[in-house]
């Protein structure tokens, strides 16, 4: 299969002034995202994991051009997306399409649906008769789970689960060949992010999309995902398949964020051992040297403070210079530290 | 005797909308040094039921009923004695703990405030105390870090520091409201510990309120289901998880996906919550429900025993939900079942009694608050 997107060396830097500094002072940089690569295969759903402030977010919007970033993500026609100015940028955002957090924010409460829907289409088809696109609009909510003679309701008229399918909806109607899904389910109860989760895997198979799916609840990352990347301090741990990740995952930091995950299942829940990270996250303004999460990794030595460890491994790549399930003896010195 | 004991309790709001029931007729008990999790939706009356036992419901609220704490009734009491109570003998941490410190005080200060009021103490004793307690919530550097305000820590740690706070009295019960919503997982499993080592320590009775069945299962002793503002379901959390008695119980067990197991299709319930302003007449679950019949639109079932310490809100036979004979097959991901009423015609103000309509849910602003989580 082919590549619809590779990214290599992808960086956000973004330059911070601190409050009071002198003019000429040099501004902090913030390594938001920090040499991310991947790729991403047609019809494919790569799960990105992590907690808050790794820069899953910020990864996403350096995708669609949301914030300026360096490295390269190349298309598939070949074009560099990340170099492609605004105006050219416009006929590629038509294939890749957004699917926001907060599902009543990222909705205009001025325009009733049938406008919120119809905005892609109006933007960039504007050649379509307006009945072409009010039928669009209206197969588009009927697919998404919506009732046709709700279009033109106002976003406050619907629950959270409901506005959710309306970004659903508004991000399909232009039949994208990528959507990217910033924490889709988080703000929903549990039992409507079923509900959308299901019509999200239902939709992606009938109109073939490839997915980037960020959540930080891995038990939705695992349901949903092909392959799974994980990361921390704006650098990738672990990518591998959703299987081979969850079953035996390679680098520290992977093993913690597991092991901390609770299982709705009391006697499950009495045997678990969580492997603790001791301390907080880095600054990410002051990142440690070598490797970023050796700071608070069970296993770092000498050699993880010097170099930074690159991720190798093929398929189930790892960025880790000791990677490989945690000792028991080193799970034990984990829990006695913190 | 039981150290809280709560009969009969509801909760109302006083709204333009008429009167919203947030908390229906909940009874439940706690004994000493107990963990009982109330798991529940936005909207089920969780977090009211517990702002109504410590008296802090909103301008427009009513609760009635009984809340007796140690024998002593403290629903609607006077500011005076539950005043006393409260912090003293039970005290109550919340979801985010950025809007529940005072960010314009020291966290000395805050922290020294209550027990100055509360014990009497003079500020150099209350703020050595409060560095012990910022010790015993693993707080790094507690000595340096009490003098900083609260937006200097990151968030797991200000959720130390309302942990902190909260045991400043050493109560003798700890309401905890969604503690670890806010967190990351690897923080929230450490608040977690954290919290069942202290309550080990000082023999501290729990109410932890949450959506997450994950954390109740590893954390609770018993669980009470709540939906539509009354208790559904209840008992100790093994027998729940194995062998759910409530088509609600085990829907939202079905619904969530797992990191131990291999995949399979989600069960989604079908539809959305009912909006408690306009309560269905009958089992509020029965617009959702895969094991309706035709008594339920009527009827709301009342709890009953039906296992010593299990109880259950259900007119469905218990062998059904085992074998899972339901009556109707939903399409959880299409238009919502819920939604069947609104159909017809898209007026809330048109809606029979009891429909669910997703819009009026939402657009009542005075409804419960949704939750967020980032």
């Amino acid at each position: 299969m082919s590549d619809l997107l590779s990214v290599r060396d992808l960086r956000v830097t973004f330059s911070l002034r601190r409050q009071g500094a002198m003019p000429w002072a040099r501004p902090t940089l913030l390594h938001a995202v920090n040499g991310v690569e991947f790729t991403l295969r047609a019809g494919e759903t790569l799960g990105i994991v992590g907690e808050s402030g790794c820069g899953k977010s910020t990864l996403a919007r350096a995708l669609i051009g949301l914030v300026p970033a360096s490295g390269q993500a190349e298309w598939i026609d070949g074009r560099d997306l990340l170099a492609l100015t605004p105006r050219q940028m416009m006929a590629y955002r038509q294939d890749i399409q957004m699917v926001f957090q907060d599902p009543l924010a990222s909705l205009n409460p001025r325009m009733n649906v049938g406008q919120i829907i119809a905005e892609p289409l109006v933007t960039h088809r504007p050649d379509l008769p307006r009945a072409e696109i009010r039928a669009r609009v209206r197969a588009m909510m009927e697919k998404v789970g919506l009732l046709p003679n709700q279009i033109n309701r106002y976003p406050h008229e619907f629950s959270g689960g409901q506005c959710q399918r309306i970004g659903i909806a508004r991000a399909l109607i232009l039949e994208p060949k990528l959507v990217i899904c910033d924490e889709p389910v988080s703000a929903l109860d549990v039992s409507i992010q079923a509900q959308v989760i299901n019509l999200l895997i239902r939709l992606q198979k009938e109109m073939g999309l490839s997915l980037i799916f960020i959540a930080h609840d891995l038990s939705v990352v695992k349901h949903v995902s092909d392959r799974v990347m994980v990361l921390y301090l704006g650098k990738v741990m672990e990518l591998a398949s959703a299987g081979a990740l969850y079953a035996s995952p390679q680098h520290p930091y992977t093993q913690a964020l597991l092991s901390a995950v609770p299982v709705p299942d009391p006697t499950i829940e009495a045997a678990r051992t969580i492997v603790p990270l001791k301390g907080d996250l880095p600054s990410p303004l002051n990142p440690p040297s070598g490797c970023v999460f050796r700071t608070r990794c069970p296993r770092a030595e000498a050699r993880c403070a010097a170099e930074v460890p690159a991720l190798a491994g093929g398929d189930h790549a790892v960025a880790c210079h000791f990677p490989g399930p945690l000792t028991e003896a080193e799970i034990a010195r984990a829990r006695e530290v913190a | 005797m039981a150290l809280l004991d709560i009969t009969g309790l509801s909760v109302g709001f006083q709204t333009h909308d008429g009167i919203v029931r947030a908390v229906q007729n909940v009874t439940l008990s706690l004994d000493q040094g107990e963990t009982l999790g109330i798991v529940g939706e936005s909207g089920s009356g969780k977090s009211q039921l517990s702002f109504a036992i410590m008296g802090l419901l909103a301008r427009n609220g009513h609760a009635s009923g009984s809340v007796r704490f140690d024998g002593q009734e403290i629903l609607n009491a006077p500011p005076k004695v539950i005043n006393r109570i409260r912090a003293e003998q039970i005290a109550m941490i919340f979801q985010d703990p950025m809007t529940s410190l005072n960010p314009y005080m020291r966290v000395a200060d805050q922290m020294a405030e209550v027990l100055v009021l509360h014990k009497g103490m003079s500020k150099r004793e209350a703020v050595a105390e409060s560095v012990r307690m910022l010790d015993a919530v693993r707080i790094p550097d507690a000595k340096g870090r009490v003098r900083l305000y609260p937006h200097e820590f990151s968030g797991g740690m200000r959720q130390r520091v309302m942990i902190a706070m909260a045991l400043l009295c050493r109560p003798r019960l700890l309401i905890a409201d969604e503690p670890t919503t806010a967190l990351d997982v690897t923080v929230q499993a450490q608040i977690m510990q954290l919290l069942a080592d202290l309550r080990r320590d000082f023999g501290m009775a729990m109410i932890l309120i949450t959506h997450d069945l994950g954390v109740v299962a590893g954390s609770c002793e018993r669980v009470a289901v709540m939906y539509g503002g009354r208790i559904r379901e209840t008992g100790p959390v093994q027998p729940i998880f194995a062998d759910p008695a409530h088509p609600y119980t085990q829907g939202l067990l079905d619904a969530i996906p797992r990191v131990d197991q291999p995949d399979e299709e989600l069960r989604a319930i079908p539809g959305q919550p009912p909006n408690m302003s306009r309560p269905p007449s009958g089992c509020a679950f029965e617009p959702r429900c895969p094991y309706r019949r035709a008594e339920c639109a009527a009827i709301d079932p009342p709890l009953e025993d039906f296992a010593p310490d299990r109880a259950r809100a259900c007119l469905a036979g218990l062998d059904e939900l085992r074998d899972r004979r339901m009556r109707v097959e939903p399409r959880p991901d299409l238009v919502a079942a819920g939604d069947g009423a609104a159909e017809t015609d898209l007026h809330a103000a048109d809606l029979p009694e009891g429909a669910v309509a997703g819009a009026g849910a939402a657009g009542s602003t005075l409804s419960p608050r949704k939750e967020t989580r980032p």
